[in-house]
């Protein structure tokens, strides 16, 4: 089987995790979708390390982030599919 | 696999089992901390277990130090007890409490006597206590004598996509063979509150979840000055990749796997409603929420980590697992389990489930975790407001 670069936990996720010690600009990445075991593409726009998120669609200002099908937080700055997405361009709506 | 259908435990005098078999020194307050850990430094076999509090505590407050204590002296990992403390009388309380299980346990006032006095005559008695518990034997016992609490810790994604999820897949494994299991972190479920509240047995059991939830959320929200953002996530979440609490809460979710609690416990509340899944108002602090477990009377702990939290806890051995690949080589001696391989699609969650079923059991019949080999002996009293 190929090298899973990135995890999706659910099909409705719009964001994956990668799961090596980093993907770089540009690089192929192959993401395995837990929920469905389906395997998926997209290409990297910023060097993102392990553990850390990449957006799978291009999302606006006010998207929901979904992960594990569920709602974890608004976009505060728009974000390309293939993107970093963490504490500089999403945060919580609890606070 | 075939789960294994018994462990090598100790049989206590209530019927419950310990994983270990302990004798400790307990210090009813601060000034007697002194005195405990020269008891245990005399009698081999024995260990103080010091902490800050026990003075001048009032109210919902007092009664919860004296749940802990006395939940610590109740846990069948402990096999008997010696109690040091300045006055006779909360000495005496705890004392009487702890013998309603039957195990030795006898306690030492230091007023009127000074230290050095009760040095001498606690240490004659840890002496008999230690040679006594010395020659108890591991018997076979069914997996339904394990009480699992799980908590996680320094937390990242990979928590959530495996360490959690194996935790989850123990569960949905063990809870049908009778084991208690304990989550809590009431804090942390903040943002999958609503998702969790589904998640009990009865609509009573998911209003009294809400209730919990919303009366530390209520108080949360009262004393912060901003909003939690500083500290949850942590900034060692932060930088495993962790963006928001929601993101935390649905991670830390997994580790219940599908199952549905039986009912909520106070802090330190001894489970009451027979085998199952139970929740556990406690803040999300590894050591005070840990602490609270053990005395509520689990026997074994899991603990899943991302980043590389380090915590054990005095009485209840910590099992550790990671799915984070650099975690497991770079603090290799602190993870009792490997589950990296999930990341690779090299192992599934129902592999990963067993292996921490066999780590579990290997733990439980006296293998010593990392945890313990390191030392780590963390005792946290849960504080709920200030002294008079």
């Amino acid at each position: 089987m190929a090298k899973t670069d990135i995890i999706i936990h659910d099909e409705k996720d719009n964001v994956g995790v990668v799961v090596i010690e980093k993907i770089t600009p540009k690089q192929d990445c192959l993401c395995w979708i837990m929920e469905n075991d389906k395997t998926v593409n997209i290409q990297a726009l910023n060097e993102i390390a392990l553990g850390h998120k990449i957006a799978m669609v291009n999302l606006n200002e006010g998207d929901t982030i979904l992960k594990y099908g569920h709602d974890i937080g608004k976009v505060v700055k728009p974000i390309k599919k293939g993107e970093h997405v963490h504490v500089h361009n999403v945060k919580t709506k609890k606070w | 696999m075939k789960i294994p259908k018994s462990f090598l435990g100790y049989k206590r005098e209530n019927g419950r089992v310990g994983t270990r078999n302990h004798v400790i020194i307990l210090p009813v307050d601060d000034i007697s901390n002194a005195c405990a850990e020269a008891v245990a430094n005399n009698i081999k076999g024995t260990f103080a277990i010091p902490h800050a509090y026990g003075r001048l505590q009032f109210g919902a407050d007092l009664e919860l130090f004296f749940d802990t204590m006395i939940g610590t002296g109740k846990n069948p990992n402990v096999a008997a007890v010696i109690v040091i403390g300045i006055e006779p009388k909360w000495t005496k309380r705890i004392v009487d409490a702890i013998a309603t299980t039957k195990k030795p346990v006898e306690g030492f006032s230091i007023e009127g006597a000074g230290d050095i006095k009760t040095i001498m005559k606690a240490s004659q008695k840890a002496q008999e206590f230690s040679q006594w518990a010395s020659e108890k034997q591991r018997e076979e016992c069914p997996l339904s004598d394990l009480w699992i609490s799980v908590k996680c810790g320094e937390s990242d994604t990979t928590s959530g996509m495996a360490a959690n999820p194996a935790v989850g897949n123990l569960m949905d494994k063990l809870e049908p063979l009778g084991v208690h299991l304990c989550f809590g972190e009431t804090s942390e479920l903040t943002g999958a509150e609503k998702v969790c509240a589904t998640r009990g047995k009865t609509p009573e059991v998911s209003k009294k979840f809400m209730k919990t939830w919303s009366d530390y959320n209520d108080f949360i929200l009262k004393e912060a000055t901003n909003d939690l953002s500083e500290s949850q996530p942590t900034a060692g979440n932060i930088a495993g990749g962790l963006t928001t609490i929601e993101e935390k809460a649905f991670g830390n979710f997994q580790k219940i796997g599908s199952r549905k609690f039986i009912d909520v416990l106070t802090p330190a509340e001894e489970p009451k409603k027979g085998p199952g899944l139970y929740f556990m108002d406690t803040s999300s602090a590894a050591g005070e929420c840990l602490t609270l477990q053990a005395a509520a009377g689990f026997n074994i702990h899991l603990f899943p980590t991302g980043q590389g939290n380090i915590i054990g806890n005095a009485i209840e051995p910590v099992v550790k697992l990671t799915g984070n690949p650099s975690t497991a080589i770079n603090m290799k001696e602190h993870i009792d389990l490997d589950v990296s391989k999930i990341l690779k699609r090299e192992m599934n969650m129902d592999q990963a489930g067993d292996e921490l079923i066999k780590t579990t059991i290997r733990a439980a019949s006296g293998r010593l975790t990392c945890a313990e080999v390191l030392g780590h002996k963390e005792f946290i009293m849960t504080k709920l407001f200030r002294s008079a």
